[in-house]
């Protein structure tokens, strides 16, 4: 475990670097038991893959003062299950409309476009972390068969909802944006919305699998949304 | 009411900003120059973080439908209305705010606070993701805005001792601290990056202010791993020009990262306009807790 300052008014925990199932779960204990001090002078809290850096009000709080009020919680968190992880299940419809990549990943992992979605809804997905956009997740746990690269010239615009490959990575566009990720499907759900409670659909540490689902259903459960809100 | 003629450039509702949810994603956008934003509030006698407009470059031109108490607070304006002091504004008057003098950034705030729905516990207006603030976007010509009641105090006068300038230095340089990745650079990097100017560039908003000036980048660590941001980080891409990201930042990003801004001259980032020339200036984390502590003092000692 490394523990620096990264200005003067954040501190950054780094349990590695590298992408690890274990960092990952130090990450998301610490940031769990930091929420959980619901301490005024702790303003915003970034996890990512193996590190979580803590804004803290500069006035307030010093990096050695920080530091002593997560001691206990660093001396805790070590290796541990999540078994209290949240689980998600996400309705994806792999309509080739929707997922306009489908083919070219199928192609690109000698796989047929049914195996492909049968590979997607059978693994099982942890939320590293969000970050690029409000709500955008990155999902580990991607079957090895499934990891293909970045597009190579991203696209201008990704219609909200669309579900991408990266690398080792599966996730979810938010809201329309630009984006390089091979898009293979969709989901029906607004991931993030900024007035409902809780405003992202996404957690990290939350455990995530896919549902595969018709254009009838995608339809509907869009048509649902659109009433709720 | 207050109705909105011309919006100028580029002109939001900002609060402190939205603290709490980076870990969604979210950074907490806000006023840029939170400095500004606050000596705006403190003359209109409001609540300190009473959402106020922020103006930039070219200010609005608004049509008072009652009477009001308004402040401007800024580094100044062409038209001659008064700047750093709370003044009245009669029902039916067309205040044109114009271009701004100096500086990038200036507050109007009126006595009660501009009313918008509290959007994740926040006014600001984060303008990517259009979240907050009036509907999420900058303001628009025909837009009507309400006034609130955050009211703490009457309205108040800066005190004779008062100087903007030494508050917030237009000149000399912006101070930061070493970052997670200061020794991804080599020394001569290093050297180059504090005895040169750097052009503020075109390409800068609340998001980030994209720098020119002779590379510097990392040399031979490869690549980093996306972690999570400070805001005022200098991140450098590979191509050399660094970037000071800013107020409405990535919460994680994946470039090594030279410097960060002190506290204490975030708001003076606010302040940079595109075609700006900037100097770096190393200080310690010590310095850095000494300056925003004198910083805060100031702003204390401000009011009368």
């Amino acid at each position: 475990m490394r523990v620096e300052p990264a200005s003067d008014s954040a501190l950054f925990i780094s349990f590695g670097d590298a992408i690890s199932l274990e960092a990952h779960h130090r990450v998301i204990l610490l940031f769990k038991a930091i929420q959980g001090l619901r301490d005024p002078r702790i303003w915003n809290l970034h996890p990512a893959y193996s590190s979580l850096l803590i804004d803290f009000d500069p006035v307030r709080l010093t990096h050695e003062e920080l530091e002593n009020v997560l001691a206990p919680l660093l001396a805790e968190s070590g290796p541990s299950s999540l078994a209290a992880a949240r689980q998600i299940e996400i309705p994806v419809c792999y309509d080739p409309e929707l997922g306009p990549d489908l083919v070219m990943v199928a192609e690109h992992c000698h796989l047929t476009e049914e195996q492909v979605i049968a590979m997607h809804t059978g693994g099982d997905y942890f939320v590293y972390f969000l970050g690029f956009s409000p709500g955008f997740g990155y999902l580990g746990g991607l079957p090895n068969q499934l990891h293909v690269p970045r597009l190579a010239t991203p696209r201008r615009q990704v219609q909200a909802g669309s579900v991408g490959l990266a690398g080792p990575q599966t996730g979810i566009y938010p809201n329309d944006s630009p984006g390089g990720w091979q898009l293979i499907g969709r989901t029906p759900w607004r991931m993030f919305d900024p007035r409902a409670d809780p405003p992202s659909r996404l957690y990290p540490g939350d455990r995530v699998r896919f549902r595969r689902i018709d254009a009838d259903e995608f339809e509907r459960i869009r048509r649902e949304q659109g009433q709720d809100r | 009411m207050i109705h909105v003629i011309n919006p100028g450039l580029l002109t939001t509702v900002q609060d402190l900003g939205r603290r709490g949810y980076t870990h969604l994603g979210l950074s907490p956008a806000g006023a840029a120059d939170s400095v500004s934003f606050r000596i705006a509030n403190l003359l209109a006698g409001n609540e300190a973080n009473a959402p106020a407009l922020e103006i930039t470059l070219i200010g609005p031109t608004l049509e008072f439908e009652t009477a009001a108490t308004i402040a401007i607070s800024g580094h100044g304006t062409t038209v001659s209305l008064p700047i750093n002091q709370a003044f009245e504004v009669a029902a039916g008057t067309r205040l044109m705010v114009g271009p701004l003098s100096a500086g990038a950034r200036a507050y109007l705030s009126v006595r009660g606070g501009f009313k918008v729905p509290q959007v994740m516990n926040s006014c600001a207006t984060f303008l990517p993701a259009k979240i907050g603030g009036f509907d999420g976007r900058a303001l628009r010509s025909g837009d009507k805005l309400a006034i609130g009641d955050r009211i703490q105090s009457g309205p108040r006068k800066l005190s004779s001792s008062f100087s903007y300038a030494n508050l917030l230095p237009p000149d000399g340089p912006i101070r930061v601290t070493p970052s997670l990745q200061s020794d991804w650079f080599d020394h001569e990097t290093i050297g180059r990056f504090y005895q040169q100017p750097f052009t503020v560039t075109d390409q800068s908003n609340r998001s980030g202010l994209r720098l020119a000036g002779e590379p510097t980048p990392s040399t031979g660590h490869g690549e980093l791993l996306t972690e999570g941001i400070a805001l005022g980080a200098v991140q450098v891409p590979p191509d050399g020009q660094p970037i000071v990201l800013f107020v409405d930042q990535q919460t994680t990003g994946g470039y090594p990262k030279i410097a960060n801004v002190i506290s204490a001259d975030i708001p003076r980032i606010g302040q940079l306009r595109p075609r700006d020339e900037i100097e770096f200036q190393s200080v310690s984390l010590v310095q850095a807790a000494e300056l925003l502590r004198a910083q805060e003092r100031a702003l204390h000692e401000a009011v009368s």
